[in-house]
């Protein structure tokens, strides 16, 4: 799906917890997460720490589709 | 007798379903599960002498330290022969068994026989570690695969290279050609220009690669889509998106959403332990953070619909036509760039 919607003109940043499935696909951005049943969460956090843990991914993801890629990148801390 | 040692999932061992996909690798003596059916098939040319487990999603969040630890556990049976799967389309559990094939394969210097479909990208990744069986997309076909993949470990124990029934690993072997590659290529160039049939000495691979898109310039006046193929759905899933092997995705308003929790929302994916997203779905795809950066102005604009579709077990051709639809919609809505998230 990220590659067929990359296709038509949008760069897509793939958030994604196992991120080799994510480089076989064929992501251009990929943004790594914190586990397969909450990418984008983490449920031993307090409710706050947990949004500010989502808030640092998102933010990552942003600035990834702020950045000129010439292939593959997987965006580290 | 040789000895195999059987890798499977939480599922094939009867321990549970996706509330135990986090427990740790453990071993067992003799066979579990469908090891049953293999050793019948075998007919008592080789034994499972023993049976690693790992919970899936376990296995695919540590992906390093528990490919050392279960071929800790395998090495432990010494094995002749180790067998994985079969693992269909499961994603979690092909990875699984694809790097066990791996790990196995380097380390041990022992053949691995494994069965996964075809799309399965544990099989794109790993297939030259291990002779897999192309199965079909589900356990239901477990009665074609074990006799199949039994196939493979008997010729292997007969000291035999098999040399089908397997897909093949993309590995090149040397072998000496009665005449020399000049001469076989120009032999083929003339079959070429007389329209005969000719056969390739090295196909070219298919890369269906897309070139990166270009950076947003300012995400400030920037118009951002979600999508997600981790089944968040609205509460109640009204457009029955089904819960593996989806045909349709859904399109739903996030409009008057500013947080999504238990009351609003929940995931229709049935590929993971819902437990989590059902609780709080901004864990799959974050409308509360998103929303705030928008109101905050670091965000230029959101389209008005969020795209979902369960990402498991879904074919190739239906994600392609799901996401075409999908952008189809984001274009017409001058949307700029996506963040698509996968559990």
């Amino acid at each position: 799906m990220v590659k067929e919607i990359e296709r038509h003109g949008f760069p897509v940043a793939h958030m994604c917890t196992v991120v080799p499935i994510s480089l076989t696909v064929g992501a251009n951005r990929i943004v790594p997460t914190i586990a397969i049943p909450y990418p984008l969460g983490d449920p031993s956090l307090s409710k706050a720490e947990e949004k500010e843990l989502r808030r640092k991914l998102v933010v990552k993801a942003l600035k990834a589709l702020e950045t000129e890629v010439d292939g593959q990148t997987v965006f580290e801390d | 007798m040789p000895r195999i040692v059987h890798y499977i999932n939480q599922f094939f061992a009867q321990i549970g379903g996706e509330e135990k996909a986090d427990i740790k690798p453990e071993k067992r003596d003799g066979f579990v599960g469908p090891g049953q059916a293999l050793n019948a098939a075998l007919g008592g040319a080789g034994e499972i002498v023993g049976t690693v487990i790992c919970g899936d999603s376990y296995f695919n969040e540590n992906l390093e330290a528990v490919s050392k630890e279960v071929l800790e556990m395998i090495r432990s049976f010494k094995p002749d022969i180790v067998v994985v799967g079969p693992g269909f389309n499961a994603g979690r559990y092909g990875m699984a068994c694809g790097a066990v094939a791996k790990i196995v394969d380097e380390e041990l210097n022992i053949p691995v026989v494994g069965g996964l479909y075809e799309e399965n990208p544990g099989l794109e990744i790993y297939k030259r570690h291990g002779y897999f069986v192309a199965t079909g997309n589900s356990a239901a076909s477990m009665r074609t695969a074990m006799p199949a993949m039994a196939e493979i470990v008997k010729k292997l124990i007969a000291g035999e290279t098999p040399t089908e029934g397997y897909v093949l690993k993309g590995l090149r072997q040397n072998y000496f050609a009665p005449e020399r590659g000049s001469k076989r290529a120009v032999n083929m160039l003339l079959k070429k220009i007389k329209g005969e049939e000719f056969v390739t000495e090295y196909p070219m691979p298919v890369f269906d690669r897309v070139d990166p898109q270009p950076a947003v310039k300012d995400m400030r006046k920037a118009r951002v889509a979600l999508v997600s193929s981790g089944g968040p759905v609205p509460k109640g899933n009204p457009d029955r998106i089904e819960a593996s092997s989806a045909s349709k995705f859904g399109k739903y308003s996030l409009v008057d959403i500013v947080d999504l929790d238990s009351t609003n929302g929940e995931t229709a994916h049935g590929g993971y332990d819902p437990v989590y997203a059902n609780e709080d779905l901004d864990r799959v795809l974050p409308i509360d953070v998103i929303k705030e950066m928008v109101a905050a102005g670091q965000i230029g604009s959101l389209h008005d619909f969020w795209y979902s579709t369960t990402g498991n077990g879904t074919s190739v051709a239906n994600s392609k036509q799901f996401a075409k639809e999908i952008a189809e919609e984001l274009l017409r809505d001058d949307v700029d760039c996506v963040i698509l998230t996968s559990t």
